[in-house]
């Protein structure tokens, strides 16, 4: 395990382990942490998720994209445990490092080593950062109704959990804001604070649903630190982001889906012009930054074909008159 | 004066009786279900009913005292796991419905006639067949006992004396309230006094005795010792209050605890950090009911098991205390319930003395009592909402 984490820590290595990989959906990897293999979920008539099968590469960034509809965030639900497919039972099937998940609830997903956070952050508000953080930690002897009174039985536990949750603070820059009520803290602190929380259960892999959604580009800049510092520690990272310039920037692979399906699989700068890809979400223009000021200087193709249209109106009314 | 005094003193003697530490044992389950877990259970009377029928027929069928709570108790596991199975995976509002109306059913159940030989039907359980059995075990010895035995009447002090033992009372009181804000805010003119920890919980804790003193030495209270409704029955509830609060404490302080809030907060949170929810808060519809039950029982012990007595109602009062005292609040119910209690009688009785007969009859002051109880419940939600002891810095964060 420590030598492939000292290898994956290293670009080259990673886009060296990458290069071999199928540039098609449902691909296999050289070691997928997660598999997922028939995959529906309905809701009446609408089928929201449509997966054939995916896999996940242990050790690496994968990003998952797709418009808005294309099924993330119930994907996310279904493999975590949080919704149940419509194909459980006629041969959905998914299992994560080896482990079949299949009908596992939602805490034992967690509890296996697959953390996600939420879209819309889920902090507990009237409970301070710290109470928070501590929850996160699993195993607790304390958290047996039986043991729960006899405080000798998990103070020495408590205090091992409340000196890692200051670690994480700290690292998370949240540690000033410790006895705080979290429902104090600005929407970023939050975002922070609920990876940081998920880090306490001490996962193998974490799935981040929109982690920079309403978050300012500093701070995004920071998370987007943290998210590689994850991956360098061995970590596996799977996120769901609609910001282009993130998911360029860290992952090492990116999965897109649209209506349901992965519709394309490869690097972030490859898979953008992938023909699939851009019907489905990226449009034209994907590869343009709208806030690039070089924009105004060039003449935009759009621009020039109004301008044409518009003379030719004028040709055609001249030519009435 | 007189008048006023003896009001008053009916207030006291209603505050330290057993069905009013019945209530606040049952207020404390409601603590655990409602202020910490964040379950809507709207069937606490239910649990007491059940707990006070598991005790009272099993002691009318021959078993002993102990044998009789502990089926009490067993009867009201039970009866939480059949509502909790079903609902607690589902949204809150189920647990809350399913809770009243199990309750109702239990309290029809208990007026079936077919079932007379049991629950007495809508009769109901005297007393005096099951109280011996209670009775029987006190070490308190015979006679009668005032409390304290040195007062404003065994020292002669009359009136007079009485008065101003009254307005030191409240003078000690303030001075009381004052310094706990002062703790909790640093600020008031006590801030100086509340600065040093020590010394404060020091003067707080002399305060805090001075108050129980002066009460019983302005308003000396007189019981049998033993008998069905004398100081036997009163201590043995309260020690039984002082349990359960220690209990709440040791439970609440845990990691336990902690995950009793973090699913009063988010489940999916907690789902999410690998927390089993379900079995969290089956544990605390369990011993919260548990609470509920061993209430009820307390509530009975000096009066009858009457299934009409312990109706819809009561669980409305329950909840009126626990939001006065502050819910997730571990002495919330005491001072709660108390307060409920002691304030309703006031009022009954200085409407009965105050206001003409021929304005408001006996049985009017009583709803009466009922009305401006209401009344102060909704002032208190509105411009108090956290309760007397609740946190206010949480409940900003309300959603």
């Amino acid at each position: 395990m420590s030598e492939t984490t000292l290898n994956l820590a290293d670009p080259a290595a990673r886009q060296a382990l990458m290069a071999g990989v199928e540039r098609t959906p449902g691909a296999a990897k050289p070691d997928p942490i997660l598999k997922v293999d028939t995959i529906v979920r309905q809701f009446g008539g609408v089928t929201a998720v449509n997966v054939d099968h995916l896999e996940v590469q242990r050790g690496v960034i994968t990003a998952l994209i797709g418009p808005n509809g294309a099924g993330k965030t119930t994907f996310f639900n279904l493999i975590t445990g949080f919704d149940t497919p419509s194909s459980a039972g006629k041969g959905a099937h998914w299992a994560f490092d080896g482990r079949t998940l299949d009908k596992t609830s939602a805490s034992s997903v967690a509890k296996s080593g697959m953390v996600r956070t939420f879209q819309l952050t889920k902090s507990l508000n009237r409970m301070t950062v710290m109470d928070n953080m501590m929850l996160g930690a699993q195993n607790q002897t304390g958290e047996k109704l039986g043991l729960s009174w006899l405080k000798p039985t998990w103070a020495k536990q408590e205090k091992e959990i409340a000196e890692k949750a200051e670690a994480l603070l700290d690292r998370f820059k949240l540690l000033a804001k410790k006895d705080d009520y979290a429902g104090g803290l600005s929407g970023g602190q939050r975002k922070l604070l609920e990876m940081a929380r998920a880090l306490m259960t001490d996962p193998k892999m974490i799935m981040l649903d929109e982690p920079m959604a309403g978050v300012n580009p500093a701070l995004t800049q920071s998370l987007l630190g943290h998210i590689q510092a994850l991956r360098d520690d061995g970590m596996t990272v799977l996120f769901v982001e609609h910001d282009m310039h993130v998911v360029r920037h860290i992952s090492d692979w990116v999965v897109v889906m649209a209506e349901g399906r992965v519709v394309a699989e490869g690097p972030a700068d490859t898979v953008m012009s992938d023909p699939a890809v851009v019907d489905a979400y990226l449009g034209a223009h994907h590869d343009t930054d709208l806030g690039d000021d070089s924009l105004l200087e060039d003449g935009d193709p759009m621009e020039k074909q109004i301008e044409a249209e518009v003379a030719a109106e004028e040709q055609a009314e001249e030519g009435q008159s | 004066m007189d008048t006023i005094l003896n009001i008053l003193s009916n207030s006291v003697e209603e505050a330290i009786a057993p069905t009013t530490a019945g209530l606040v044992i049952a207020v404390i389950g409601l603590n655990i279900h409602f202020g910490f877990t964040g379950l809507m259970n709207i069937g606490q009377a239910g649990f007491m009913l059940l707990g006070a029928y598991g005790m009272a027929i099993s002691i009318t069928q021959g078993l002993g005292m102990f044998l009789a709570v502990v089926v009490g108790l067993l009867v009201a596991v039970v009866f939480a796991f059949i509502l909790g199975a079903p609902t607690l995976k589902l949204r809150g509002d189920y647990l809350a419905i399913v809770t009243i109306s199990a309750a109702e059913i239990i309290r029809y159940v208990g007026r079936l006639a077919a079932l007379e030989p049991w629950t007495g039907g809508s009769q109901g359980i005297f007393g005096k067949s099951y109280q011996p059995a209670f009775v029987k075990l006190s070490f308190f010895g015979d006679g009668s006992f005032t409390l304290l035995p040195v007062n404003y009447k065994s020292l002669g002090l009359g009136t007079a004396g009485q008065t101003i033992g009254l307005l030191l009372l409240i003078a000690v009181i303030v001075a009381l309230v004052m310094l706990a804000k002062a703790m909790r805010t640093g600020e008031g003119t006590l801030a100086g006094l509340a600065a040093n920890r020590t010394v404060a919980r020091v003067v707080m804790t002399v305060l805090g005795v001075l108050t129980f003193v002066l009460m019983f030495f302005v308003f000396p209270v007189s019981y049998g010792r033993t008998g069905t409704n004398g100081w036997w029955v009163r201590a043995v509830a309260w020690f039984f209050v002082g349990v359960s609060l220690l209990i709440t404490w040791l439970l609440v302080r845990s990691p336990w605890g902690r995950a009793l809030k973090g699913v009063r907060e988010d489940e999916e949170a907690m789902r999410s950090l690998g927390k089993n929810v379900y079995v969290i808060k089956m544990q605390a519809l369990i011993i919260g009911g548990m609470f509920g039950a061993f209430g009820g029982m307390v509530y009975v012990i000096s009066q009858s098991v009457q299934a009409d007595a312990m109706g819809r109602q009561l669980t409305f009062f329950a909840y009126t205390a626990l939001l006065l005292g502050g819910a997730a609040a571990i002495f919330g119910p005491v001072l709660g319930t108390t307060l409920f209690f002691g304030a309703r009688i006031l009022i009954r009785g200085l409407a009965a003395a105050y206001i003409p007969n021929s304005i408001m009859g006996d049985q009017q002051t009583e709803q009466f009592s009922y009305i401006v109880v209401g009344v102060g419940l909704m002032l208190l939600v509105i411009f108090r909402p956290q309760g007397i002891l609740g946190n206010k810095r949480e409940l900003r964060f309300n959603v």
